[in-house]
C-alpha cells in the first residue's frame, strides 16, 4: 500500500517527443515504472522508443492514450502556454490522476484548470512540481529516483530540491519512504497540503509524515489546522524563507487577504501549536524525524 | 512585474475606468509645459517610482539621504511656474518612504495631473484569493489610508467579494460592496461601472494585482481613480508584449535583470555571503541556514539565487559571474542537490567560471545527488582551492568562517553577530501536544507497540532477533525448572513440576510468536 501511485499505475507523458519529456519518460521507465507510452498531437502513430529499446506508441489525444493504453496516470511536460490546455484535455479524458511539472503557467489558465477539476474524477498534482514517487514501484517526475528507499515516511513539500533533501535524509536514518509528493510551487494548485495529510493519515503503510512549507500564502496554517484535528502520525515540518525580505514577491495588497498570515513566523506558530516537530534547517530533518518516531 | 502610476492609469483609460487628465514629464520644462495644456486653477506633481506612501515620503538629494530637499513626492502646484519648480525639485532626487525598505529610489519621472474636488475617498483593489484559487475583490470606504493598518484595527471596514473569471464581476456584487460602504445610489451607479471595468482590466493584463488608493468620489458623484497600482503575473507576460514594454529598467536591480534574462531568479540581500543554489525552496532554506549556523560570526546571504532545473554549464558561469560582481561577497557558497541537474554538470559550470573570472574569494561546495561523486572528483582534480562541505550545516559554518577569515586578511574588523532569534526547532511537548491535538493520550502500551513497528520497518531483522532471544531464554527457563523438578525432594515435587509446566508454555508462546 501506498498512496496516489503504486505498481498497477499505467502511466503516459503529455509532451513525450520534447527534449525533457523524452528525457524523463527515460527516466521513468528505467526506474521500472508502469509505461504506456505518451502524447504528442500531431505524431500520433509514430513510435517512441526508451533507451533500454522498448518501444512506446505516441496518440494524437489523452482519449486514445486511455482507450487503447489504459492509462491511469498522466505527467504532463507541456510548455507553460499550452500546458493548462493540456492538464484540461487529460480532466476531460477521465484520467485519474495528472501530474504537471511545467513551471511558469499563467494563473488565469488556472482558474479554467480549477474550475474543470472541481466535480470531475481527477486529481491534478502540481503544476510546477517535481512530481510523484512510491519508492520501488512507480516514480512519475524528475526526482533522481536512487535516492528513495521504500519505507514508512510519507513527504508532502511545496519545493523539488528540499523535497530531495528530506527524502535523503530519511532513507539515510533507515526510515524510507511509503510516497513523496511534490505539490509544487505555484500559487494555484490541484492539490495541496491537506489533501496529502488526508491521504497519509490513513494510509496503513505511512508512519510518520514530513511537510515541507514556504513563506506565501496561508495552505500551511490551513494544513496544521487540519493536523491538530485529524492527524494522529507524528509530523515532521521545515517552512524555508524565514529570512527572506518581506514584500519582494509577496504583493503589497496580498497581506489583507491572508491577514497576518504568510510569514515563516505565522507559519512556524501554527505548527507549534499543531505540535508538529520542527526542524530548523533542511540539514536536521532527519534528525528530527528521529526524535518524532522515538527511536 | 510591477510598472509606474502613469503606466497603470495608461491602461485605466483603455479599460473604461475614469482617471484624470495628465502627462508623464522626464524635465522640469515639460513639467511646466504640462501643467499648462492642463489649464487647471490646480494641478498635482506626482513622482514616479515603483513605491506606495509616496505623498508621506521624504525627498532626499542624494542616494544616501544626507541631504533632505522637501517632505512629501506628491505636491500641489498652483501655477505653471510653481510645478515647473516643484518637478525640478523632485526630479533626479531620491524619494524614500515607508515601502522603499529603508533605502531610497531615484525620480525619473514626474506625472503631472488634474486637480479634482473630492467627497470621499475609498479604496478598492483586485488581486488573487490562493485559499480560493479565485480573484477577489476587496474594496473598505477607509480609502487613501494605509489599508494594512485598516484590516488590522477595523477588519469590518474591509469587504470582500470572489469573481468569476470568465463571468467577471457580477453587477449586484459592485451594488453590494458600493452600498455597503454606505454610498448614495448616484454614487453607487458610477461605483458599479467602475468596478466592473477595474476587474476586466485586472483580467484581460493578467495582472496580479490592481490597487486603487484611493478611488475618489467627486463631488458630483462619479467615481475617479486617484491612483493606480498594477503588478502583473510574469508567467503570462509572454502573451503581453505591449505590458512588457512597459518594464522600467531604473526600478530593477541590474543584477536581477541579468539573472532574469538568463532564466534564474536573483534577489539582493544585504549579507556577505554569496550562494548560488538550484531550485527556488532549497535557495529560500540555504539564506536561511547561512543566518542560523553563521550567524555568529555575522555571516548573512548576499542574494538569494535559484539558477534553476535545467541549468547548464554556461548558466552556472553566468550564474557566478553576478555573484562575484558584488562586492560585499566575502565568501560564496554553491549548495547543489543534483536531481535534472547533475553534479558533475556544476562543477564543471563553477570550474570554469573560476578559471575565467578568477577567484578572488573563497567559495565552499557542497553537492549531493545525481552524479555526486564525479562532481566531488571534478572538484578535487582542478586543483583549485575550493573547500567542500559534508552538507549544508557543515557548508553554512565553513562559509562562514572563510568569510571571516578573508575579512581578517583584509584587515577588516570582523562583522558584528547576527541579533539571536527565537530557536526555531521544536520537539513538542507531549502532554501538549496530546492536549493540543485533543487527542487521547497514547497509553504506553500502543506507543511500545508503534515503536516496535517502526523498528521492525527500519531493521526488518530486529523482530526475527528479538524472537531467537526469547526462545533461548525460555528454553533456559524450562532446562532449569526441569533439572529443578528432578532433584527436589518429594513433598516439593507437584510444585517443581507446575514450574515445569509454566516455563514450557512460556516457550511455546515465545516460539509463537
Amino acid at each position: 500500500m501506498a498512496v496516489l501511485v503504486d505498481k498497477n499505475t499505467r502511466l503516459i507523458c503529455q509532451g513525450i517527443t520534447g527534449k525533457v519529456g523524452t528525457f524523463h519518460s527515460n527516466g521513468a521507465v528505467t526506474y521500472g515504472t508502469a509505461f504506456a507510452g505518451g502524447v504528442t498531437p500531431g505524431k500520433g502513430g509514430q513510435t517512441w522508443t526508451a533507451e533500454n529499446g522498448k518501444q512506446f506508441p505516441v496518440w494524437n489525444t489523452v482519449a486514445e492514450a486511455v482507450k487503447q493504453g489504459g492509462a491511469s496516470a498522466s505527467m504532463i511536460f507541456v510548455p507553460p502556454p499550452g500546458a493548462a490546455d493540456a492538464i484540461c484535455e487529460a480532466i476531460d479524458a477521465g484520467m485519474p490522476l495528472i501530474v504537471c511539472i511545467t513551471e511558469g503557467i499563467p494563473v488565469r489558465d488556472m482558474y479554467l484548470v480549477r474550475k474543470k477539476l472541481a466535480g470531475s474524477k481527477s486529481r491534478l498534482v502540481g503544476p510546477n512540481c517535481p512530481g510523484v514517487i512510491t519508492p520501488g514501484e512507480c516514480k512519475i517526475g524528475i526526482m533522481p529516483g536512487y535516492i528513495h528507499q521504500r519505507g514508512t515516511t510519507g513527504i508532502v513539500s511545496r519545493s523539488g530540491t528540499l523535497t530531495y533533501e528530506a527524502v535523503f535524509q530519511s532513507t539515510r536514518c533507515g526510515l524510507g519512504q511509503s510516497t513523496c509528493i511534490g505539490i509544487g510551487g505555484d500559487p494555484m494548485k490541484g492539490t495541496d497540503f491537506i489533501d496529502c495529510l488526508q491521504m497519509f493519515q490513513d494510509d496503513p503503510e505511512t508512519r510518520q509524515i514530513i511537510m515541507i512549507g514556504e513563506i506565501g500564502g496561508d495552505s500551511e496554517e490551513r494544513a496544521c489546522a487540519f493536523i491538530r484535528q485529524h492527524v494522529t502520525k507524528p509530523v515532521v515540518g521545515f517552512i524555508a524563507g524565514t529570512r527572506a525580505p518581506k514584500g519582494k514577491r509577496m504583493g503589497h495588497a496580498g497581506a489583507i487577504v491572508s491577514g497576518n498570515t504568510g510569514t515563516a513566523e505565522a507559519k512556524l506558530a501554527a505548527m507549534r501549536a499543531a505540535g508538529v516537530y520542527i526542524a530548523e534547517s533542511p540539514a536536521t530533518l532527519g534528525e528530527t524525524l528521529i526524535k518524532a518516531v522515538g527511536r | 512585474m510591477k510598472i509606474h502610476e502613469f503606466q497603470g492609469k495608461q491602461l485605466f483609460r483603455q479599460a473604461g475606468v475614469p482617471v484624470l487628465r495628465g502627462t508623464a514629464c522626464a524635465t522640469p520644462e515639460q513639467a511646466e509645459q504640462a501643467a499648462r495644456e492642463l489649464a487647471s486653477p490646480v494641478v498635482v506633481v506626482k513622482s514616479q517610482i515603483h513605491a506606495g506612501g509616496r505623498g508621506k515620503g521624504t525627498v532626499w538629494a542624494d542616494q544616501a539621504m544626507s541631504a533632505k530637499v522637501l517632505d512629501g513626492g506628491v505636491k500641489l502646484a498652483r501655477s505653471p511656474e510653481e510645478a515647473r519648480t516643484l518637478a525640478g525639485q523632485l526630479l533626479g532626487n531620491w524619494l524614500q518612504t515607508k515601502q522603499t525598505g529603508g533605502s531610497a529610489k531615484r525620480i525619473h519621472t514626474v506625472y503631472i495631473e488634474d486637480g479634482c474636488r473630492i467627497a470621499k475617498e475609498l479604496y478598492l483593489s483586485v488581486l488573487l484569493d490562493r485559499a480560493v484559487g479565485l480573484p477577489v475583490v476587496v474594496a473598505s470606504r477607509e480609502g487613501g489610508m494605509d489599508i494594512e493598518e485598516v484590516a488590522e484595527h477595523r477588519p469590518e471596514a474591509i469587504l470582500k467579494v470572489h469573481v468569476e473569471p470568465h463571468a467577471g464581476l457580477g453587477d449586484w456584487q459592485a451594488r453590494r460592496l458600493g452600498y455597503e460602504m454606505g454610498l448614495t445610489p448616484a454614487q453607487v451607479a458610477s461605483f458599479v461601472k467602475t468596478a466592473k471595468a477595474l476587474v476586466q482590466c485586472f483580467l484581460a493584463t493578467d495582472a496580479d494585482m490592481v490597487e486603487v488608493n484611493p478611488l475618489v468620489i467627486t463631488a458630483d458623484d462619479q467615481c475617479l481613480a486617484l491612483d493606480a497600482k498594477m503588478s502583473f503575473d510574469d508567467n503570462a507576460l509572454f502573451r503581453h508584449p505591449e505590458i512588457s514594454a512597459l518594464l522600467d529598467p531604473n526600478e530593477e536591480d541590474p543584477a536581477e535583470l541579468e539573472a532574469k534574462s538568463h532564466d534564474m531568479a536573483f534577489v539582493k540581500l544585504d549579507g556577505n555571503i554569496g550562494c548560488m543554489v538550484n531550485g527556488a525552496g532549497l535557495a529560500m532554506a540555504t539564506m536561511d541556514a547561512i543566518a542560523l549556523y553563521g550567524g555568529e560570526l555575522g555571516a548573512f546571504p548576499a542574494n538569494f539565487l535559484d539558477v534553476g532545473g535545467g541549468a547548464t554549464a554556461e548558466k552556472v558561469t553566468t550564474a557566478f559571474k553576478i555573484i562575484l560582481k558584488d562586492a560585499a561577497v566575502e565568501a560564496i557558497l554553491v549548495n547543489i542537490f543534483g536531481g535534472i541537474m547533475k553534479c558533475d554538470t556544476i562543477a564543471t559550470g563553477v570550474l570554469t567560471a573560476v578559471r575565467e573570472v578568477g577567484l578572488d574569494r573563497p567559495l565552499v561546495v557542497r553537492l549531493e545527488g545525481t552524479r555526486v561523486e564525479e562532481g566531488k572528483k571534478l572538484i578535487a582534480e582542478s586543483g583549485l582551492p575550493v573547500i567542500n562541505a559534508d552538507d549544508l550545516r557543515d557548508g553554512c559554518r565553513k562559509a562562514a568562517e572563510a568569510a571571516a577569515q578573508y575579512r581578517a586578511g583584509k584587515g577588516l574588523p570582523p562583522r558584528p553577530a547576527l541579533p539571536p532569534v527565537a530557536p526555531i526547532a521544536y520537539v513538542p511537548p507531549k502532554a501538549r501536544r496530546a492536549a493540543a491535538a485533543g487527542k487521547p493520550t497514547v497509553t504506553a502500551k500502543a506507543r511500545k507497540a508503534e515503536k516496535a513497528k517502526t523498528r521492525a520497518i527500519a531493521n526488518p531483522a530486529a523482530p526475527a532477533k528479538a524472537k531467537a532471544k526469547r526462545t533461548l531464554a525460555a528454553k533456559r527457563t524450562v532446562k532449569r525448572a526441569a533439572t529443578a523438578a528432578r532433584r527436589a525432594k518429594p513433598a516439593a515435587k507437584p510444585t517443581a513440576r507446575a514450574a515445569v509446566k509454566a516455563a514450557k508454555r512460556v516457550l511455546k508462546s515465545a516460539r509463537r510468536r
